[in-house]
């Protein structure tokens, strides 16, 4: 499989930034090769994964009035198969974290994530959640949720335009699109295990699949 | 003033009294208390309102900034200062038996400045949890990430409040107490969940599916804005306001930027003076737009959802034509505006008056007086005018209750003093008057709106404005009144290029404070509609 043949909208590859990065996401996928039956299957129940994403709207600040313009009539994210905001994590594929992470915040955040049945995603919309943003230096802050989850795509701005999520959102698409369903097999991004360990006792915390 | 001057110097006879910005009162910590109750108890003009509560580190010393006012004319206030020089274990009087807002605005400033209150009854830190090592906004703060690391353990909830009480003979006793009874059955609401408009946390004891009693947890999102401002210029802060109340983000901008220009003494060019008001204007309406919008979803009606955010474009586009941002706009700079409008600006805003006016009729037709609608606001979520006042609630909630506190009247900024309009006061005090004042508001709106948009006079955007800005030494507030309510900003300057300290005024945090008032005793499910009905915005509380 090539980047070049996952089509999203109609939309050609060349029509996205940053095809690399996606495409040695398929080498590393791919590198032990795909059974042809099962790779069939995959881009059957891809197709039908990518176009009805659930998002979970992880919604602290600013970022989520921009999240419920973009679900609202004049941007309706519905054109994507994602209007249906799930409340609770156990019914949702993909959670869109909205807003600032406050220290205070972060356990809840890990725990909403560790709800929510694989395979699952996680965008980070804006500055604040992406690197602190404008509140980086701040005592309260946490810099970028990729120290608590691990984060799939990254959708800049403060906050960011819907056209601008939705490029983040069809950016996710093609990823799902190429994943190997059956095989189970996903690339989950490593990131910061410090927030793994417990502050009091020193012990590494598995956090499992939830409770 | 005079009358009030002799007042203060009748009760307490050591009192120092200066006219600052304004009338200032500096008391002993032991004096402070019955001052400010004699204030509040005044039959003349009695100061029944706490607008807002400062906590302050003045490093030799640890102690309380109170603007008080009063709820008939809020353009009488009275600044009383007290402070104690203990930094071990400050303790002063609370004065939450006077004033319902002092109760959590005495808590942030326990979590802030590690002040105790003697007498209040809930001791517990607000915004930063329990175990929180050190008070960041004092100047000694020790802010290493590793004395307070991040982490995802969770970490179990304790209900139980110290608190520190003086009895008949004055004797200070310290004590804890259960904030619920031990078999109450409690729901957690929050602090990730849709409806609670934001992450705030309302731990909720129930009796079946009646509403007993609601314990409100926040600080999911406290940023610290307050300190990073401390170390920031004044063009620098600038941002943190519109982040704030996110949906008022140029009117608390406006705030801020009128704070400094009155402090420095900067003109604003009357064309910067004509298009702030406009934009305020606008965003009022996008912001009272979305409240409608929530406050329905909440309710149910996800097609009124729909309809208030798509009105709410309208508003966006002209922001986006004007500044290029559709939320946070970053429109008022100190000393003017960044961007002058665009040539189609007036034929847009023109076109877009007629609109809205045609839309508040269709919501009133299909939305307003819907059966299933009247039955879950009319006589639910009763706030009366007394309690609106002693817990500040201001705003259309505010004024939903009777309660005359339109900052554009009493304490007329910018052009307000100008321009003809009417405040909207309704007095049921139920979520039904609190939902129409918003709808009234817009057409308020409008009407400001048509005022101004032909008669922008021409001339420049920006006054002169020094490159480096310094405050002279002092105190200076501002008040502007936002979507929400009063929104204030406080400066203390010692004469820098950074404030000393910056204190925002939230008008949500009154909106929630209140909550576990009107709540009880009302259904679980109108819990929801009620809090839609006071259309709080969290990040303006934690700040």
């Amino acid at each position: 499989m090539d980047v070049k043949d996952i089509k999203i909208k109609g939309l050609p590859a060349e029509e996205f930034k940053d095809n690399d990065t996606l495409q040695s996401y398929i080498d590393q996928l791919r590198a032990g090769g795909t059974p042809l039956v099962l790779g069939k299957l995959d881009e059957v129940v891809n197709w039908g994964r990518s176009n009805s994403l659930w998002p979970l709207a992880f919604a602290t600040s600013c970022c989520g009035i921009e999240f419920m313009a973009a679900a609202a009539a004049h941007y309706d994210l519905a054109r994507f198969g994602m209007e249906v905001t799930r409340n609770s994590p156990r019914q949702a594929d993909l959670m869109v974290v909205a807003g600032t992470i406050v220290n205070k915040m972060a356990p809840l955040l890990r725990r909403v994530y560790d709800q929510m049945a694989e395979p699952k995603y996680v965008v980070a919309m804006g500055a604040c959640a992406i690197s602190g943003g404008p509140f980086v230096n701040s005592y309260h802050v946490v810099s970028g949720v990729d120290k608590i989850i691990p984060v799939d795509v990254y959708v800049p701005g403060c906050p960011p335009r819907p056209e601008s999520l939705f490029y983040g959102l069809l950016q996710l698409q093609r990823k799902v699109k190429v994943e190997n369903f059956f095989e189970q097999r996903h690339i989950v991004r490593p990131y910061n295990p410090e927030t793994l360990t417990d502050p009091d006792t020193g012990e590494t915390i598995d956090p499992g699949t939830g409770g | 003033m005079r009358d009030i001057q002799q007042f203060i110097s009748k009760t307490v006879s050591d009192a120092v009294i200066e006219q600052k910005q304004k009338f200032t009162v500096t008391v002993a910590p032991e004096q402070a208390y019955s001052l400010i109750k004699a204030l509040h108890d005044n039959e003349e003009l009695p100061f029944d309102y706490l607008i807002s509560l400062t906590g302050m580190d003045w490093e030799d010393k640890l102690g309380v900034i109170y603007l008080l006012s009063s709820s008939g004319d809020l353009s009488k206030e009275i600044v009383v200062i007290t402070a104690t020089e203990d930094r071990d274990n400050p303790l002063l009087y609370s004065v939450t038996d006077i004033y319902e807002t002092a109760h959590l605005n005495e808590r942030e400033a326990y979590a802030m400045f590690g002040i105790r209150f003697i007498n209040n009854p809930d001791m517990r830190r607000f915004l930063l949890s329990d175990d929180w090592k050190g008070f960041p906004l004092r100047k000694d703060y020790d802010g290493n990430p590793g004395l307070n690391p991040i982490t995802i353990v969770n970490k179990e909830i304790v209900d139980i409040a110290p608190r520190i009480m003086e009895d008949a003979k004055g004797n200070l006793i310290e004590s804890t107490v259960k904030v619920f009874e031990d078999d109450d059955y409690i729901v957690n609401i929050g602090p990730q969940h849709p409806s609670t408009h934001g992450v705030m946390h309302f731990r909720t004891a129930l009796n079946g599916e009646i509403v007993k009693k609601i314990d409100v947890k926040s600080g999911y999102i406290h940023r610290g804005i307050e300190k990073l401002c401390e170390s920031l210029t004044y063009p620098q802060i600038l941002h943190f306001t519109d982040r704030l109340d996110y949906l008022s983000a140029n009117i608390n901008r406006h705030a801020l930027c009128m704070c400094v220009e009155k402090a420095v003494g900067i003109e604003v060019p009357p064309r910067a003076e004509y298009i702030r008001v406009i934009m305020d204007e606008l965003n009022r309406i996008s912001s009272h737009l979305l409240a409608f919008a929530a406050h329905c979803n909440d309710l149910g009606a996800t097609t009124a959802f729909i309809y208030g955010m798509r009105e709410r474009e309208h508003i966006l586009d002209i922001f986006d034509k004007t500044c290029g941002g559709r939320l946070i706009i970053n429109q008022d700079v100190i000393g003017g505006v960044m961007f002058d409008i665009y040539t189609d600006f007036q034929k847009d805003v023109k076109a877009f008056i007629p609109y809205m006016r045609d839309k508040l009729k269709e919501y009133d037709d299909f939305f307003s007086h819907n059966p299933i609608v009247l039955r879950r606001m009319i006589g639910v979520g009763n706030l009366s005018f007394t309690d609106a006042v002693s817990y500040g609630v201001t705003g259309p909630a505010g004024r939903g209750s009777g309660w005359s506190c339109d900052v554009r009247k009493y304490k007329p900024y910018s052009l307000y003093d100008r321009i003809e309009f009417k405040e909207v006061i309704r007095t049921e005090g139920d979520s039904y008057a609190r939902y129409l004042n918003r709808l009234d508001e817009i057409e308020v709106s409008l009407q400001i709106i048509e005022q101004l948009i032909d008669n922008i006079p021409e001339g420049n955007i920006v006054g002169t404005v020094k490159p480096v800005l310094r405050l002279p030494e002092g105190q200076y507030f501002q008040s502007v009144e936002t979507g929400k309510g009063e929104f204030g900003v406080f400066i203390e300057s010692k004469g820098d290029k950074h404030p000393y300290r910056v204190k925002f005024r939230s008008p949500s945090l009154s909106a929630v404070s209140v909550m576990p008032l009107i709540c009880k005793n009302e259904l679980l499910s109108d819990f929801i509609g009620i809090g839609g009905s006071m259309d709080y915005v969290i990040p303006d509380i934690d700040r």
